[in-house]
């Protein structure tokens, strides 16, 4: 039988911590879906070798220290305000791979004339949209994707849609705009989702890349701590009650259909 | 017999102790510390069953935080 000296050589080594993430810590609570993000972003960039050649734009929300854990360029945006830097960016330099990294309370309400123009202007860059349904960052309140029923610090009797409106389909919508190439809403509650939803992340970034146009990768997440259970627990709730409003898979890919 | 056997490393300091890497190991090969705490006050990951672990890096994908290393072998 291997002994464990044995086993731990390096010609055996099959997954480590990607090698573009610093070894700072990160501050999200334990169990957070942003980290596991944070890593596919970090192997598609270094598997694409855009390392030097790469510009994220971090938003406010809980992912606002986003530039401390990926090693490659950043920008800071305002609160929502990420796509329109993320513009600016690319089209200074077009050769770069940008892309911005927003949750919902960013992307889906603070600044969605924001998102909506830019996708629909067709800008080349991706949007990574972390719909966990609630502003994590600031202590679990109602966000416009917060599920109907679902009890947040500011809904505490459940979101009510004659109240509060309904849940925000933002990637619906892109969907339909004309300058969107691949928009996608993906989750990375397992194995197999994690394994799919890089591989969207990697599409979106190519197709940037290839200046085929806008490119949204939702990713259906959990905020363990504004939800109030534990990383497990959310989970198997995210898969009970998330994927039956927002739908996973690809909404738009104008590769398969031309 | 061919048998693919596995090894994790776990930075224990990095580690949170979040409980995603146990559920998701196939093999039971994992637990998180009881009654031991890293610098941060977390519970941390260690492979109490080694023996079991077919290296498969399930419990890498999932970590939200990069702390786990795996290696894999085949068995002569
Ligand atoms: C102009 C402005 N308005 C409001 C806030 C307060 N604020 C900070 S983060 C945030 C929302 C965060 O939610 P989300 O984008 O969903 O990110 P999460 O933390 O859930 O990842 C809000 C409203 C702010 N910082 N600036
Ligand atoms: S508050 Fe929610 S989104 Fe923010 S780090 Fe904690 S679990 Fe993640
Ligand atoms: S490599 Fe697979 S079998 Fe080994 S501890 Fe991780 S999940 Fe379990
Ligand atoms: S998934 Fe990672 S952070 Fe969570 S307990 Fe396992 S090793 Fe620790
Ligand atoms: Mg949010």
């Amino acid at each position: 039988m291997l002994t464990r000296e044995e086993i731990i050589q390096p010609q055996n080594l099959v997954a480590e911590k990607p090698a573009l993430m610093n070894n700072v810590d990160m501050h999200y609570c334990p169990g957070c879906s942003h980290g596991v993000v944070h890593k596919l972003v970090a192997e598609v960039i270094a598997e694409m070798g855009l390392e030097e050649k790469t510009i994220g734009i971090s938003p406010v929300g809980c992912a606002v220290f986003a530039y401390r854990y990926i090693d490659i360029d950043w920008q800071e945006a305002a609160h929502g305000r990420a796509p329109a830097l993320a513009t600016a960016c690319k089209r200074l330099w077009p050769d770069r791979l940008v892309f911005t990294y927003q949750g919902d309370g960013d992307l889906a309400c603070i600044g969605t004339a924001e998102t909506i123009h830019a996708l629909n202007r067709g800008e080349n860059i991706t949007i990574i949209f972390i719909n966990n349904a609630i502003y994590g960052m600031t202590g679990g309140q109602m966000a416009p994707t917060t599920l109907l029923g679902m009890k947040t610090a500011t809904c505490p009797y459940g979101r009510d849609p004659r109240l509060h409106g309904y849940p925000l389909k933002i990637t619906e919508i892109a969907a339909q705009l004309e300058g969107t190439a691949y928009v996608t809403r993906q989750s990375v509650h397992s194995v197999a989702a994690i394994r799919k939803c890089k591989k969207a992340i990697r599409h979106a970034f190519e197709n940037s890349m290839q200046g085929k146009g806008s490119n949204l990768v939702e990713v259906v997440s959990t905020c363990n701590s504004g939800w109030k259970m534990n990383p497990v627990k959310a989970n198997e709730w995210m898969e009970e009650h998330m994927f039956d409003y927002y739908h996973v898979g690809d909404l738009k890919d104008t590769e398969v259909i031309r | 017999m061919g048998k693919m056997r596995g090894a994790v490393v776990v930075d224990e300091a990095r580690c949170k102790g979040c409980n995603l890497c146990v559920v998701a190991c196939p093999t039971d090969s994992l637990k998180l510390s009881a009654g031991e705490v890293n610098h941060r006050g977390y519970a941390f990951c260690q492979q109490v069953n080694p023996d079991v672990c077919t290296g498969c890096s399930s419990c890498a994908i999932v970590c939200p935080d990069g702390c786990l290393t795996v290696y894999r072998k085949k068995e002569d």
